[in-house]
């Protein structure tokens, strides 16, 4: 085949049919969906949220998962994108330090006896374990859409769709945790959502490659 | 890549090309052509390859350029995308080959830039990739690239419609890029 026959060939396939953001935002909108839907299908929401809510510590919570989530799914809708800037990636500093200034004040307001048993929690196992479950739905959405893309690279653009699918199960599952300790949420939701990242990283390395 | 007039003219073509017209995309894809070209015989020459070999590389960028164009934001200039593409599967496609290369995102900004010599010599190891296609994907690539026949011709022949041979035919170049990607995986 001769180049021009090559560029005929390809100007008969013109037409761009489903552009990478609507993609995105469709994986985004159906992983929330099933994301949320599992949640309450199985362990539902915590039974005493609507005064648990008035608490600082809930509310801390659910902000700091939500703002986790928002800003690394920024980052999904321009990993695949070659030259898009990268910038946003500053916004998921905002809930690290908060995350880590709510550590330093439960330190202060817990007695260091009693920093343990906040840390661990009832339910640190089930969180490692439900988290990295509630991110499948959007983890596998996110990587499905990005193979559509052209990230620089591919491993990295796993790991941020691992990231933001992590964040957002965070984000759900804060609904039903009833660990509200800042030292629980900065064990147990970092680790499991440094896993998904991880699963991220692994699959995109090898999914996203174009 | 500053806006020249040349960038603004490649993304009004491409604008065009996502929305459907393949003239537009036609032309697109012939004037950036000899600048792939330009660089890719560049390339070639000082891993001492063959200067044959630059042309399957120049298809393969284009096969790449082609299957990611709904990364690139029609709101953005065109020039830094295409650099970033060109750049990366130049690189994966000369590795492929058996050479390791470096190729400095300055330089492939320099030579889009540049004013491209010399027209291209036509060969392909594409043409090896299209025997792994299955009819009727490789029957439609073959009678619109090698005979030129438009896509009604082509559905009319074939008994398909019009939207069934569109599809056919998307499918084929996603598979041709997968080939490509699988050569890869054999060498190593």
């Amino acid at each position: 085949m001769k180049t021009n026959d090559l560029i005929s060939l390809l100007a008969q396939d013109a037409p761009v049919r489903l552009r990478l953001g609507r993609m995105l935002a469709l994986a985004l909108a159906v992983g929330i969906l099933v994301s949320a839907g599992l949640l309450l299908s199985t362990v539902g929401m915590r039974a005493n949220m609507g005064s648990a809510i008035e608490t600082i510590r809930v509310i801390f919570k659910l902000v700091v998962t939500f703002v986790l989530a928002v800003a690394a799914c920024g980052l999904v809708f321009r990993i695949g994108r070659p030259g898009a800037s990268l910038t946003i990636s500053a916004w998921l500093l905002l809930p690290l330090a908060a995350l880590i200034l709510a550590v330093a004040s439960e330190m202060a307001i817990v007695p260091a006896e009693a920093w343990r048993a906040s840390m661990m929690g009832r339910h640190a196992a089930f969180c490692v374990f439900f988290i990295p479950v509630l991110a499948l739905a959007p983890l596998a959405g996110f990587l499905l859409a990005l193979r559509n893309g052209a990230p620089e690279s591919p491993g990295l653009a796993g790991a941020v769709a691992g990231l933001a699918a992590g964040a957002i199960a965070a984000a759900t599952y804060a609904w039903h945790c009833p660990d509200d300790s800042p030292l629980f949420v900065a064990a147990w939701y970092t680790l499991a959502i440094t896993l998904v990242t991880g699963l991220g990283a692994l699959l995109g390395s090898r999914l996203l490659r174009w | 890549m500053k806006h020249s007039a040349r960038e603004e003219q490649w993304a009004d073509w491409m604008r065009g090309a996502i929305g459907g017209d393949t003239q537009a995309y036609n032309r697109f894809l012939t004037a950036v052509t000899p600048h792939l070209r330009a660089m890719a015989r560049r390339r070639c020459e000082q891993l001492g390859a063959p200067p044959s070999e630059a042309e399957d590389v120049v298809q393969e960028v284009l096969l790449a350029v082609h299957l990611k164009r709904g990364t690139w934001d029609p709101s953005r200039p065109i020039g830094p995308w295409l650099s970033i593409i060109v750049r990366n599967k130049l690189i994966d496609s000369l590795r492929r080959r058996g050479r390791r290369v470096n190729v400095p995102i300055e330089d492939v900004i320099e030579t889009l830039e540049a004013e491209p010599s010399g027209d291209g010599f036509d060969r392909l190891d594409a043409e090896h990739l299209l025997q792994r296609l299955k009819d009727p994907q490789r029957d439609i690539v073959r009678s619109i690239s090698l005979q030129g026949t438009s896509i009604s011709e082509t559905a009319a022949r074939l008994k398909m419609t019009e939207g069934a041979v569109r599809v056919a035919l998307h499918r084929a170049l996603k598979s041709l890029a997968a080939f490509y990607r699988s050569e890869e995986r054999e060498d190593q």
